[in-house]
């Protein structure tokens, strides 16, 4: 008999689930899991129910709250597909070649999640805003800026519009889709795409018929946690867009300025949209990694 | 992983295009906190770092720091070792809950602790007023934000690690008489030592640089309750730009930091592994 049967057996070998220490573990865990975490979340979906449903359809189809939510999907939903683009790209150059500032790009990767959104925000701000050390590069009074006019685009703000939404979003979900295909791009060897490079396939098809359908949960996945960062993205889009109404004003914006005006049912509407968001895509991304896992076993 | 040296005008250009995108959105930005914070000289710089609301800021976020990363490295250590150890109901959405503070957005969980003990309409309010606690608008509220938005990472970065750990080992260390704690410090720790540094290391960054759940709970008040995030982005919207950048350059060095250290553990745990 295996050690690994004999666990649980009273007497035999310890640190089987008997045990009061264990039990006790348990409890002090779960407790700490479900004051910490659970007792949050039941106070929003109180607030919730306690609306009526209408009211709380009333209060997210008012015009500031309806545009900030779809400005939200939109420009997230942008921004991961601009970081799968680019992710992938990036992964793959990171895989396959060796170039100088290799192991440098590789560690900046990470630098959006590990560097405080403030801080790249007033970073973003300086550099691109209006008067900002490139930004200053399309001032109608500058020969870019100048030119720039002269072809009919005379306002170019890369910050204050929804370009800077976006911008926001794409900095603060950068790492996510990289992260997500470099092992398994690492797991396939270039002997593969070699053979069917000599086999006569255009690079095209051996990257859609050899590579794409096994990147493809990867890719999924890091397009759905990019996803659902953008969504809930708060720090960068209100510090680098300026929040005007109709224009960058997100919906986790939305949430601060009702809570900021002490309008909490209007507060609590949208964050239970975006809590609902949150929740859905966390159940996709778990679906995902189900799938991922099984297409990697076949 | 065997890398080829690039040839050709299409591999070339790949690599540009990606290092481009990277360089504009990550690499300037990080070199701009830098140069912008040095910009008006180094006495400049002393002085909006040592002005009394900036050190306020830096003492406050040094002080629920301290609180939420030892508190959920325990606790993480512990949540991830029953999920990786015992067998229990509810084990799928114990980890469902822990992605949770990943996945939610920071303003959503400073809304929640509002919705719990505000004093005039927290789930809380009679709890709160009784006791004489100020919990939202003041440092205890702050942690427990903290606290919540920070469970996840040792949690999350050391369970891989433990199902990874060979039970014989532990088993056997049990046999030989080793007790309990024994077993962890001296055979389960140095299997899961990387992840744990790891994880510790994404807490305290996530830990030092949270803004969007804290502006909520803290009321931003001067002196107080203005963290040092708080702070840039206080000292930012007033026009003083200098003293912004010389304090993001505090929190943008700790964010360099963990990733030089990342980057030494990543490195090690790929020459450990054959």
């Amino acid at each position: 008999m295996s050690l690994a049967r004999l666990r649980g057996v009273p007497g035999l070998v310890p640190g089987g689930r008997k045990g009061l220490g264990g039990r006790g573990l348990i409890l002090l865990a779960s407790l700490y899991l479900v004051l910490l975490l659970g007792l949050p979340l039941a106070a929003l979906l109180r607030a919730g129910l306690q609306l009526p449903p209408q009211r709380l359809w009333q209060l997210l189809s008012s015009e500031l709250a309806a545009s900030a939510l779809q400005l939200s999907l939109s420009a997230a939903t942008l921004a991961a597909l601009i970081n799968t683009g680019f992710g992938l790209l990036l992964a793959w150059i990171l895989v396959r070649y060796r170039f100088p500032g290799r192991r440098l790009a590789d560690a900046l990767i990470d630098l959006p999640f590990a560097m405080p959104g403030v801080v790249a925000a007033i970073a973003l701000l300086r550099l691109y805003g209006p008067g900002g050390r490139i930004g200053q590069l399309w001032d109608p009074e500058a020969p870019f800026g100048h030119w720039l006019a002269g072809i009919g685009i005379t306002e170019l703000n890369l910050t204050g519009s929804r370009f800077g939404v976006v911008l926001a979003m794409v900095y603060a979900t950068l790492p996510f889709v990289v992260r997500a295909v470099q092992p398994v791009l690492e797991a396939i060897e270039p002997e593969v795409e070699e053979s069917a490079f000599t086999l006569g396939a255009t690079p095209a098809q051996t990257f859609r018929k050899v590579l794409l359908p096994q990147l493809l949960p990867a890719l999924a996945t890091g397009f759905s946690l990019a996803l659902a960062r953008g969504l809930g993205e708060y720090g960068l889009v209100t510090i680098l867009t300026g929040n005007i109404p109709f224009e960058t004003l997100t919906s986790t914006v939305y949430v601060y300025q009702r809570f900021e005006e002490f309008d909490f049912d209007g507060a609590t509407a949208v964050s239970l949209v975006l809590l609902a968001g949150s929740l859905g895509l966390l159940v996709l991304i778990n679906g995902l990694a189900l799938w991922y896992r099984r297409s990697r076993a076949l | 992983m065997s890398l080829r040296t690039p040839t050709g005008w299409g591999p070339k250009l790949l690599i540009a295009a990606g290092l481009s995108f990277l360089t504009l959105v990550v690499l300037l930005p990080v070199l701009t906190v830098f140069v912008e914070a040095f910009s008006a000289g180094l006495a400049a710089y002393w002085g909006a770092i040592t002005q009394p609301p900036a050190v306020h800021a830096l003492q406050l976020t040094l002080l629920i720091t301290a609180i939420a990363v030892p508190l959920n490295t325990v606790f993480g250590l512990l949540i991830s070792w029953i999920l990786a150890r015992r067998s229990f109901r509810g084990q799928a959405v114990v980890l469902a809950l822990l992605d949770l503070p990943l996945s939610i957005s920071p303003i959503v969980v400073g809304f929640m602790f509002i919705l719990l003990f505000s004093p005039e309409m927290g789930l809380f309010a009679d709890a709160v007023e009784r006791s004489g606690v100020k919990i939202v608008f003041a440092t205890p509220g702050l942690a427990l934000t903290l606290l919540f938005v920070t469970v996840p990472f040792v949690a999350r970065e050391v369970y891989p690690a433990l199902q990874e750990v060979p039970r014989e080992e532990e088993e056997a260390a049990r046999c030989l008489g080793a007790s309990p704690w024994r077993t962890f410090w001296s055979v389960t720790l140095p299997h899961i030592r990387p992840a744990l540094i790891y994880g510790v290391i994404l807490c305290t960054a996530r830990a030092v640089g949270e803004f969007g759940a804290i502006s909520v709970v803290s009321g931003k008040i001067i002196n107080a309750t203005n963290t040092l995030t708080l702070h840039v982005e206080r000292t930012y919207l007033e026009y003083d730009g200098a003293a912004a950048f010389a304090c993001a350059s505090l929190l943008g060095s700790v964010a360099l930091l963990s990733l030089l250290v990342q980057t030494l553990v990543r490195h090690q745990d790929r020459i450990r592994e054959p």
